[in-house]
């Protein structure tokens, strides 16, 4: 435990600002219990993704520039998402491998970046979870985060200390959702048949819930797991340690 | 069969894939619990096997990296060890010297080992044009051979089919056995292709493999092969060919067993494959058995374009099809959706190369960047790298064009512009949340329907968090 009191910048991400602010506030709620003090800069937007992976390079690097514009000055940059945080930490620096000034810019913002659970594993006291879930989970690692981040134990460590929760590991573990970004829009019957076996594999351990870091992998298995008629509830990470699994779950309806 | 390239008809080729429920079962079960349990068995079983693919990652580097020294070595040692070395430039190139050689002793039949380079110039093609029969040894390219079809995997080359599929091709093919056989198990299958090759084997003039390294200390260029057709093919006929590429070569027999290593647990998890056979010029006086006459054809093909180009990386290649086994796309679409010779990742980075980019992009966007192949690669080649340079330059080049690049541009305008970004967003998701109601999906979402096809969207919960943090909302 390091004893930090930061002034962290929280990037909220596209998919967040959009479909569920709640993941947004969960955040929040849970930096500021790790004594930071938290700023939501108004001048972000996404972090460019779906331009860079379409190899629209010109338009991501301009969308990267207002990244790091809007989160200079901040000790340290936390993001609800393995996804959006790897391509801050991994990708900005090689847009602009022929631009020394903003590649210097952009690897100050990859060493200040972290992922939500990262973070929050490292620098929260545990205690101060004291977060609250009688039932069982499951955890789906975005591939991002697993395989870029390298983020395993981190989520696990911090669900660990929620009171009543027991933690179900499904089978094959690893392997992708299919969501991809603007791959579920492209290839939607790909992706599909992908989120398929994943979503089979999440019923099939059993828990009350599907837990995970990233909101893409999340609406794209809660979706499926909709269309195959199952009870599974879902919410990100951050609102289970917040302790706000009182809002619907994700694709659920309102009482 | 000709490798027309149909990489442009993806999404149909996908579309067949998915609607197989026959080779749904088979992928499901043979990936997951063949495949990848078998490499992480071999894996167990060799603690320093990340460090030798440190060591590997570097020895293909080097080699890269001195590439004309080594094959230069490499020519010098076969003409010393007696055999022929034949430069080819492009497919049309090795197709015509590998003619000659057949033509020149009168070839009529040719026996095959199986080689991804023949598939990649097409050569039983050619070769049945000239009236020389090449006959498949290998049980999967055998099998696809007879129902002239494209390999489905690098080294599976049947992986697409049942056992059932197989035996219906057996019936089919060798009429002049008892239609009332049994051909229940694999083994049956097995003996009955290897009965079913036997004689051609011995009759063949000519045969051709391919290569897995070639030595340059030594001038060997060695195979592996799990059913010993291999050796038969290299060693009966009178005349050996090998054709294989330039970027097979290894300075040292002690480097090609570090490749080895690597090789056999990845692929299929074995420790070493079960024929690992070196072959150095043709017979010697004295020697039991062997070819009077030893070629090797050696084809770039492009590659010395690739060795200079943001693709550098995908020549470490060893062909061990771990990538393919662990992708998720190729996991649901098979081989014959990617439309050419080298399906998964590896072939959707190889494929625009050999094919053009204007007829093969949709094979890197292919590709969710899930990681996972360059995580399982043995010789650690960062396959998402290579697809996302693909991608550039696909859009450099208009694709994809027409609504959808018009979206990304409307959309990248405006993340670019946070005010006007916010504004936008605020209104959509209103609109949206006003259509869902207290519903928490979509069945059906305008601009949607492919996803909203196969799952449902959830809708937004309301309001955007900027909005709603900016009204002090905590
Ligand atoms: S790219 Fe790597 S994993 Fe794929 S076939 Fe080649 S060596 Fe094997």
């Amino acid at each position: 435990m390091e004893q930090i009191s930061p002034r962290i910048g929280l990037f909220v991400t596209c998919l967040v600002d959009l479909m569920r602010p709640s993941v947004g506030f969960a955040a929040l709620r849970l930096l500021e219990r790790a004594g930071a003090e938290v700023v939501v800069p108004p001048e972000q937007t996404c972090c460019g993704q779906p331009a860079y992976n379409s190899g629209d390079v010109e338009d991501a690097r301009a969308i990267a520039k207002t990244v790091i514009e809007a989160f200079e000055g901040f000790d340290v940059v936390v993001a609800p998402s393995g996804s959006c945080t790897g391509m801050i930490v991994e990708h900005y620096a090689k847009l602009f491998e022929n631009d020394p000034t903003w590649k210097a810019r952009a690897d100050n913002l990859s060493g200040r970046t972290q992922e939500l659970t990262q973070f929050l594993a490292q620098h929260l006291d545990l205690n101060e979870i004291s977060a609250q879930f009688d039932g069982s989970v499951t955890y789906h690692d975005s591939c991002a985060g697993l395989r870029e981040l390298g983020i395993k134990d981190q989520p696990r460590k911090l669900l660990a200390t929620v009171d009543g929760l027991v933690l179900k590991e499904m089978d094959d573990i690893e392997s992708c959702c299919g969501f991809g970004g603007l791959f579920s829009i492209k290839y939607p019957d790909v992706s599909g048949a992908i989120v398929d076996k994943k979503a089979s594999n999440v019923e099939a351990a059993e828990t009350d819930l599907l837990s995970g870091g990233d909101l893409g992998c999340l609406m794209n298995v809660a979706g499926k797991l909709k269309r195959r008629g199952s009870n599974v509830r879902v919410y990100h990470i951050a609102e289970i340690l917040a302790g706000m699994t009182d809002v619907p779950a994700l694709g659920e309806d309102e009482a | 069969m000709t490798h027309e390239p149909h990489c442009h008809d993806f999404q149909k080729g996908a579309a067949d894939a998915l609607n197989n429920d026959q080779l749904q079962e088979l992928l499901n079960r043979t990936l997951k619990n063949g495949f990848q349990k078998k490499r992480l068995n071999g894996m167990a079983r060799l603690p320093e096997y990340d460090q030798l693919r440190d060591q590997a990652r570097d020895l293909k580097n080097h080699i890269l990296d001195h590439l004309d020294a080594y094959l230069e070595r490499f020519e010098l040692e076969v003409q010393k060890a007696g055999g022929h070395m034949h430069w080819a430039e492009d497919g049309d190139q090795a197709r015509a010297i590998i003619g000659d050689i057949c033509k020149k002793v009168g070839a009529k039949t040719v026996t095959k080992g199986k080689s991804m380079i023949a598939e990649e110039i097409d050569l039983n093609d050619y070769l049945a044009e000239q009236g020389i029969e090449p006959i498949e040894t290998d049980l999967g390219e055998y099998i696809i051979q007879l129902r002239n079809e494209l390999p489905s995997h690098i080294i599976a080359p049947a992986f697409h089919l049942s056992k059932n599929q197989v035996a219906e091709t057996f019936r089919e093919h060798h009429q002049h056995l008892d239609a009332d056989r049994s051909l229940e198990e694999p083994t049956t299958l097995l003996n009955e292709a290897r009965k079913e090759l036997r004689d051609r084997f011995l009759k063949a003039d000519v045969g051709i493999t391919g290569a897995n390294f070639l030595v340059a200390e030594t001038g060997t260029a060695m195979i592996v092969t799990n059913e010993g057709n291999g050796d038969l093919t290299q060693c009966l006929p009178p005349v050996h060919i090998a054709l294989t590429s330039i970027d097979k070569v290894v300075p040292t027999l002690e480097d090609a067993t570090l490749l080895l290593r690597l090789l056999a647990r990845t692929a299929t998890g074995q420790e070493q494959s079960v024929y690992n056979t070196f072959f150095t010029g043709p017979k010697r006086e004295g020697d039991l058995d062997g070819p009077d006459e030893f070629h090797i054809v050696l084809l770039d093909n492009g590659r010395t374009e690739l060795l200079g180009s943001e693709f550098r990386d995908i020549l470490r290649c060893i062909r061990c099809g771990a990538c393919i086994n662990h992708c998720p796309v190729y996991g649901v679409t098979s081989g014959h959706a990617y439309g050419w010779v080298y399906p998964g990742p590896m072939g959707s980075v190889l494929t625009p190369f050999f094919v053009g980019i204007e007829e093969a992009h949709l094979l890197p966007s292919a590709s969710t960047f899930c990681g996972r192949c360059q995580d399982v690669c043995p010789v650690r080649i960062p396959l998402p790298d290579l697809l996302r340079n693909w991608r550039n330059r696909a859009f450099a080049v208009g694709k994809p064009g027409g609504a959808q690049r018009l979206a990304l541009k409307v959309w990248a305008m405006l993340a670019q512009r946070p005010g006007l970004y916010h504004v936008t967003a605020r209104f959509k998701i209103w609109a949206m949340k006003s259509l869902a109601g207290k519903r928490g999906h979509f069945k059906w979402f305008i601009g949607a329907g492919g996803w909203t096809k196969a799952r449902d969207l959830p809708a937004p919960q309301g309001g955007t968090f900027q909005s709603r943090y900016q009204k002090g909302e905590r």
